[in-house]
This record gives structure tokens, sequence and C-alpha cells, in this order.
């Protein structure tokens, strides 16, 4: 059972529905209990970086989450989700995230003459194979972001080019993020959510 | 890099695809989900829903339609028509949309389009404008109620001050070349795409695969959007993006 962490954020029903679509069991839930029995977390967000650490707070699922990660628990964060993984984000002011791996959030540069937010279908590139990542190899897959990770190489598994490199898919051990939306990336975003089920949740 | 984005836009009524569209052997040809899952399979890289639903109690309607397309369709959905509040757009992002265009609403109540960027985003927020060349003035004029209805806004400082009220994205329709096939307004969007910093879809003209490959090559717009050439099988999706791809444009 993957339980897709309910903190009142925009895309969360979307994840439902792509599960319940791909028959992959699945709960929305804010409860601890539930979330620490999961075989598997998938942690989403739409929206701003300290409201969203704040509404996690509120919840008291901070240290839900992190018990979680040291449980070894799957964790995929997506988006939003992906950047409060790491430790520290600085939208709208220096803010703390999850700490689950290295790493900080920084605002897309726009000095490259690129529009932000990064918005629409940009191509994976894979840095490191992995049976999650490789779905993606030469994919084009939906973004919508304004500020990205970055992290030591060693946890960057797929990158994609905008202006700057972003990472797109991250990992150290069992947590895993994705900048795009693997629930509005057609076919293969549903193939990348099913391979983290089998290789990470089920396995 | 970015791809640019080929949009089918769906107009629905009640619940049900308005226009016809026979690109595809369906049975049933007004189902949305149904005519979705066809655009995805062919390559859609999102999809517009107009709801042109003439009364208010009808509605209600376009929530369980977007509730079923997004069970089914997983690509970026958004949805436009007559939306006048922040809890209609609450509804429909939670039935499953991703961006909510507002019109007519957007003119009689600007306040709306930062409410709703402040709420949801402004990635979720699309403003749609419809313009058309003014002789007279020499300007492009905006028009509301479905280009029933004249108002005194210029159109490139109309979508300034959208933009600076929070709109993350503009629609922008040529009404004078609407349904002519004569092309995108080209000079239209070149104006546009200078005097803002946000991802502008084109709409109104296309008939054939060089207006799209035009369009790219001399601005600098982020997507097009059609409905009839799709519809009507005109054009396929793929033909539309091997031509771009063959004339250098980044497409999915």
């Amino acid at each position: 059972m993957i339980v897709v962490v309910d903190y009142d954020t925009g895309n969360t029903r979307n994840l439902k529905k792509a599960l319940d679509y791909l028959g992959i069991a699945n709960q929305l839930s804010s409860d601890p209990a539930t979330i620490l029995a999961a075989d598997g977390l998938i942690l989403p967000g739409v929206g701003a970086f300290q409201k969203a650490m704040a509404a996690l707070e509120e919840r008291g699922l901070v240290t839900v989450l992190q018990t979680a990660a040291q449980q070894g628990k799957p964790i995929l964060g997506i988006c939003l989700g992906m950047q409060l993984l790491v430790e520290t984000g600085y939208e709208f002011g220096a803010a703390r995230g999850l700490g689950l791996l290295p790493g900080e959030v920084v605002p897309i540069p726009t000095a490259t003459g690129l529009k932000v937010p990064h918005m629409g279908w940009n191509t994976n590139e894979v840095l490191q194979a992995n049976p999650v990542a490789d779905v993606f190899a030469g994919q084009a897959t939906y973004f919508v972001h304004s500020f990205y990770v970055q992290t030591a190489a060693k946890n960057i598994l797929a990158q994609t080019d905008y202006g700057v490199k972003i990472p797109s898919i991250i990992q150290q051990d069992n947590v895993m993020g994705m900048q795009f939306h693997p629930e509005k990336s057609g076919q293969v975003g549903l193939q990348g959510l099913a391979r983290f089920n089998k290789e990470l949740v089920l396995a | 890099m970015l791809a640019k984005r080929i949009i089918p836009c769906l107009d629905v009524d009640h619940g049900r695809v308005k226009k016809g569209v026979n690109f595809v052997d369906l049975t049933d040809v007004g189902d949305p989900a149904e005519i979705a899952a066809a655009y995805e399979q062919q390559g859609a890289d999102e999809l517009v829903f107009l709801d042109i639903t003439a009364t208010n109690e009808a509605r209600g309607a376009m929530v369980d339609t977007i509730e079923k397309v997004a069970a089914q369709v997983f690509m970026p959905l958004t949805v436009g028509g007559g939306i006048k509040s922040v809890a209609a757009m609450q509804a429909l992002l939670k039935a499953g949309a991703d961006k909510i265009a507002l019109n007519s609403a957007a003119v009689t109540q600007p306040e709306l389009i930062h409410a709703g960027a402040e709420k949801f985003g402004s990635q979720c927020i699309v403003v749609a404008i419809d313009v058309r060349w003014d002789e007279v003035a020499q300007e492009y004029r905006v028009y509301v109620n479905g280009g029933r209805q004249a108002t005194e806004l210029e159109a490139i400082s109309w979508a300034k001050k959208v933009v600076a009220l929070g709109a993350g994205e503009l629609l922008v329709t040529s009404m004078d070349r609407d349904g002519t096939k004569s092309g995108y307004d080209l000079a239209l969007y070149q104006a546009l795409t200078a005097a803002v910093n946000v991802p502008i879809v084109a709409s109104g003209g296309c008939g054939q695969l060089t207006d799209f490959t035009e369009l790219f090559a001399e601005t600098d717009v982020d997507a097009a959007l059609a409905a009839s050439v799709f519809h009507y099988g005109e054009l396929t999706i793929p033909q539309v993006k091997t031509s771009l791809r063959e004339q250098g444009v980044i497409v999915r």
C-alpha cells in the first residue's frame, strides 16, 4: 500500500487518480500511524516551499517523514515534494526542508532570458542507470516550477536542460525525487510511477 | 530544451463535446474523456476545455467532465468559460484541472486574476484574450463575451496588466484570423512576446502545416492551439509535429 501524504496541496488527487488508473493500492492520508504503516510514500506538492513545510509541521508530519525515511521506507517526492526532501529552501527567505537528502533549493536564473516558471515538456537525460530513471531516458516530461534542487552529483540520476542543468530525478538510498509531474506526463509518467512501485515499494 | 506545445481545444456543452471530432472512429463522438484519450494517443501536449454551456445551472457538469477526463488522461488540462469566482476555480482544480482560463471575468473583475494566482499560484492562472485589429485606432482591441462585445482595452497593454496581476500564461485568439485558415496573426504574437515574459499560446487562423512552422519560426510563442483542423482530421498532431521537427523546432 502506497500512502500519498495529504497535506492540502494541489496535485494530491491527481496522483491518486494516476495510481488508481495503474491499479496500485493507495490511499490519501495525513495520519502519522497510517503513514508509518505504509509500504511506500509519495509526497506531492504544488506551491511555495515555506508554506508547504509549515503545512507539514502543522500536521506533525515533519518528524513522521524523517522517521519513515530512517526506517528505510521508500519515499518519492514530486515537484515541490522533491524540493522538500533536501536540507534548505530559499523561496521567500531561507527555510529548513525535511533534510532527507543533502542539497538546497535555489531559483532558476532569469539571466538566461528564458521564461520562469519553467513550464512545459522538457527532455530527461539519464546520468546514472537506474530502473526508475531509465524509463525517462530521452523522454519529455511535464515540468512546472520556478526553483530547482542543487545536490551532489552522486544523487542526480537524471537532468533536464533549461539554460541551467536542472536535476529532474534525484535519489539517495530509499529516498527519490522527481522535479516533473509523472502524473501529468502521459504514458511515460505512468510507467515511471509503476516502476517506482515495482522496484522500490514492492521489492 | 523546452518543447513547443500543440494544444487541441474542445468546446464542451452540458458535459458533451460540441463540435464534431472525426479523426477517430468513435461511436460516441461527444464523450470528452474518449476524445481526450484519443488526442493523448496522437501526442497532444495539453488539452483546453472551453465550457460553452449557456446556463449557470448546467455549469456543474464541467466539474464532472473534468473529473472523468482526469481519471483517464494524464496530461495538463486547462479549463475555461464562464468561471467567475475562486470557488469555481477550486472546484475545477480539485476535479483534476491544472490551469484555469479567465476571459470575460478577467475584464469585469481583474482582482479575480490576483486572487486566483495568490491562492493557487500563477502557473494555474491563464488569461484568455480575444482580440481584433482596429483599423481606425491602428491597434489591437480586446473583446469579451465570446467575442461579441468590444471593450476599450488595447490588447498589448491589457496583456501587461494581467501579467502584473498574476497571470502565468496568456491564451490569445485573433478573431480576425479565427476560422479563416489564413495563418496565425504573426504581428500580434511578435508584439505580445516582446511585451510580456510569460508563456503565450497562439490561437486562430491555422489551416495548414506551414501555418505552424511559420508561427514558431517568426514568433517566440510557446504553444499553438487549434480546434477544427484537428477535430475534422484535416491535420493530425503527428503530421504537425513531424513538419515542425523537420524545420528544427523542438517538439515532444
